[in-house]
């Protein structure tokens, strides 16, 4: 009889103890958690930030302190939450679904914007503190993260796409980047470089567009059609995989570990110095100062090659759209903290000094003494300046749209088609047209 | 009062398994009928869910990556069933043998990998299969003259990989199964046989593996669930749900893609409903089969 009862008592302490562990709510969103308090006093609220860019939380600790030194009465603490990409958006995404769980402030990657637009946003329009900096932004970059004229996000950056050329590979081959105009001048000097090194002159991207994107740019054209119907099978884009193709065959580009110059493998790829060229978005500045340190003084900048000489040199890439949730403690406070952080002249100086991005205040890209300050680790990394060739290129920056199927668009990309062509050699208007079934199929 | 309740023979039963009949209801019964009642509307973030009648199950019948899914799962099904069966099966009897030295040694190394976590393993085995020189297989590899292989691009290669994941993971786990079977067989069986002239393969193919048999039959059910349930291995591996040509896409790994990275619940519910049905199908054949639902004797 007696161990009956403590078989009950057991019974019954596991069935609370096991009911407690379930019912307790997370505070808590794992990833890396820091408290920025920007010198704010005890009665300052604390606004909880979601990112996937550890770096994108340095920018706000330093904007975080001059609000608070600013606003005396509205000061602000934030909880800053670092989460890898996939990771944070899927949490984010849930906790807006269920209405429960979300930071205040997020950001949210280009890529998966769409997604977040879906119905009717979880997120605050913020066309109100947009507008006292809308004339000096640019305006493409803003509408990226709106609906139906409705601001949603606000930008980090411009994302104009440059060629970032290791000058040291280019000189054992005898090669002038200054020359490389167009894409047949590009495969001259890639073959030259192949010749003579043995190395890569480029990448063949199978996990990501970015090449893509700067092909069609330059075409005039895009992954969708003017209503945002998927149009992957386009002669364009046939044109653009075909050059691809071409410089693939003749050992100017070939496929690199991780898929894309912007990976963890690549870096080491680049850094052991295996490939001369990356075409990437101006961001990437940042990836070579963090992750590739042999290459320091060796990386020039450069206007993209195009087809035909004339047309449009850079499309932007990529982007961070910040958001301001609907669950958000304090709206109005987010929403002003938000602009002044991010769009104010001191904020778009402030996130090139920090981050190295090109920012979308371009009155910035004048400012002789923010630009060329020969103290920044950008300027002191790289050959040339990094705005010399953004002034260059300042009025051919086109734009790839950001639309509802541009997310399945990418996924059948750049984890079917583009590995389909540059691995398997399929062919490839037969791939792009697989590729369009697919995303149709998925749009359903 | 209470101690008369609870001391009741007719109550203490109840008691005893309320615990579990709560769980089974509040964890697996709700969102079971959750999902299904999902599976049959189309939810969008932020909107009210409409009534879509069959369209998700309809999409489901013709979507070529769903199909590329379930037999992705399929095969590692199986293939973890071909390996992860006999081989620990053999493990455990060649560690039960008296006459093996360092029996403790073998059990706890074979067991050790089950206790890391997927994600570092994963995350381990990625960088391993790596498609540079310099990673591990492929220097191994280039020490007899092989070329470096992309292992996880290929469907084959990409498979090698999950599968040795699977294989360095689990064989500890299933063969400790197998010994804790070997245990109940009592020594009298194999004397009578020697006594009988019966070899050592005789005794085990005549006596071990029959009275192996119930061991077996749970080992297979939970590695048929297992496999076909498998998720985090392959996202670790590719370090995320989007493989090269989807090799690596489970079915539990689409559901993922559609419920959570596309915001498409109610379809994500019908695959899960899918799955459900093939695993319940799989298992309850293979248990008629195996005379699971006979009476005992």
């Amino acid at each position: 009889m007696k161990v009956n009862k403590w078989f009950i008592l057991l019974a019954a302490l596991s069935l609370v103890l096991f009911m407690s562990g379930c019912g307790k709510s997370s505070g808590s969103a794992g990833g890396e958690q820091s408290v920025l308090d920007g010198g704010a006093g005890d009665n300052a609220t604390e606004l909880s930030y979601w990112t996937f860019v550890e770096l994108h939380g340095k920018h706000f600790e330093k904007m975080l302190e001059k609000w608070n030194a600013a606003n005396p009465d509205r000061q602000i603490k934030l909880n800053v939450t670092v989460m890898p990409y996939d990771d944070m958006h899927n949490k984010l995404s849930i906790a807006l679904q269920t209405g429960t769980g979300a930071p205040d402030i997020a950001d949210i990657e280009l890529g998966k914007f769409p997604d977040f637009l879906k119905g009717t946003p979880q997120l605050e329009p913020l066309n109100d503190v947009i507008d006292p900096y809308r004339d000096t932004l640019v305006k493409s970059r803003v509408d990226l993260y709106s609906k139906d004229g409705v601001n949603y996000g606000i930008p980090t950056h411009v994302g104009a796409s440059v060629a970032f050329y290791n000058t040291e590979i280019l000189q054992e081959a005898g090669v002038d980047y200054t020359q490389i105009v167009t894409w047949d001048d590009f495969k001259k000097a890639g073959i030259q470089v192949y010749e003579k090194t043995g190395k890569s002159m480029g990448t063949a991207d199978t996990s990501a567009t970015w090449q893509e994107s700067m092909l069609l740019a330059q075409q005039g054209a895009d992954f969708t059609d003017e209503q945002g119907n998927p149009k992957v099978n386009s002669p364009e884009m046939a044109k653009a995989l075909t050059i691809l193709k071409d410089l693939q065959d003749n050992n100017v580009i070939s496929t690199i570990a991780g898929g894309q110059p912007d990976t963890e493998e690549a870096y080491g790829e680049f850094n052991s110095g295996k490939y001369a060229t990356a075409f990437m978005p101006l961001w990437m500045m940042s990836r070579y100062t963090n992750y590739m340190p042999d290459l320091s003084g060796k990386i020039a900048i450069a206007p993209i090659p195009v087809i035909e000489p004339g047309m449009p040199r850079s499309v932007g890439g990529g982007g961070t759209g910040t958001v301001v949730t609907k669950t958000a403690k304090d709206i109005q406070l987010a929403k002003d903290f938000l602009a002044f952080a991010k769009l104010s002249e001191d904020a778009n100086i402030e996130i090139w000094n920090t981050l190295g991005f090109d920012p979308v205040n371009m009155d910035v890209w004048n400012m002789q003494d923010v630009t060329h300050n020969p103290d920044n680790e950008f300027v002191k990394y790289f050959i040339n300046n990094p705005f010399d060739v953004l002034n260059e290129i300042k009025d051919e920056i086109k734009l790839i749209k950001s639309v509802p199927a541009s997310p399945t668009i990418n996924n059948v990309l750049n984890t079917v088609t583009l590995n389909e062509i540059f691995e398997d050699g399929k062919d490839i208007q037969q791939a792009l047209d697989d590729a369009q079934k697919q995303i149709e199929q998925e749009l359903k | 009062m209470i101690k008369r309740f609870l001391y009741s023979q007719k109550v203490a039963p109840y008691v005893f398994v309320l615990p579990f009949v709560l769980v089974f209801a509040i964890f697996w019964v709700y969102p079971l009928l959750s999902s299904f009642q999902m599976s049959f509307q189309q939810i969008t973030l932020g909107q009210d869910s409409s009534f879509a009648r069959f369209d998700n199950y309809s999409k489901l019948l013709t979507d070529t990556v769903f199909l590329k899914a379930v037999v992705n799962s399929a095969i590692y099904m199986v293939l973890t069933l071909v390996i992860l069966i006999p081989f620990p099966m053999l493990f455990a009897v060649l560690i039960n043998n008296r006459l093996m030295w360092g029996r403790e040694f073998f059990k706890s190394s074979f067991f050790f990998p089950a206790l890391t976590s997927v994600v570092v393993a994963g995350t381990i085995f990625r960088l391993m299969f790596g498609e540079m020189e310099g990673s591990l297989i492929n220097s191994v590899l280039g020490l007899f003259g092989v070329e470096p292989v992309k292992f996880l691009k290929g469907q084959t290669t990409g498979f090698v990989a999950l599968l040795s994941l699977a294989t360095w993971r689990w064989t500890g786990v299933n063969m400790l199964y197998f010994l804790s079977g070997l245990k109940s067989i009592p020594d009298d069986y194999y004397e009578a046989a020697s006594i009988d002239g019966a070899s050592s393969f005789q005794k085990f193919t005549r006596i071990t593996m029959p009275l192996l048999k119930p061991v077996t039959i749970y080992v297979l059910t939970i590695s048929i669930y297992a496999g076909l349930a498998m998720f985090i291995e392959s996202m670790m591996l590719w370090n995320g749900n989007n493989s090269p040509k989807n090799i690596g896409l489970t079915i539990v790994g689409y559901l993922y893609r559609q419920g959570i990275e596309k915001n498409n619940l109610g379809y994500a519910a019908a695959v899960g409903i899918v799955l459900l049905l093939i695993t319940m199908i799989i298992n309850l054949t293979q248990l008629a089969f195996t005379g699971l639902f006979k009476k005992e004797d």
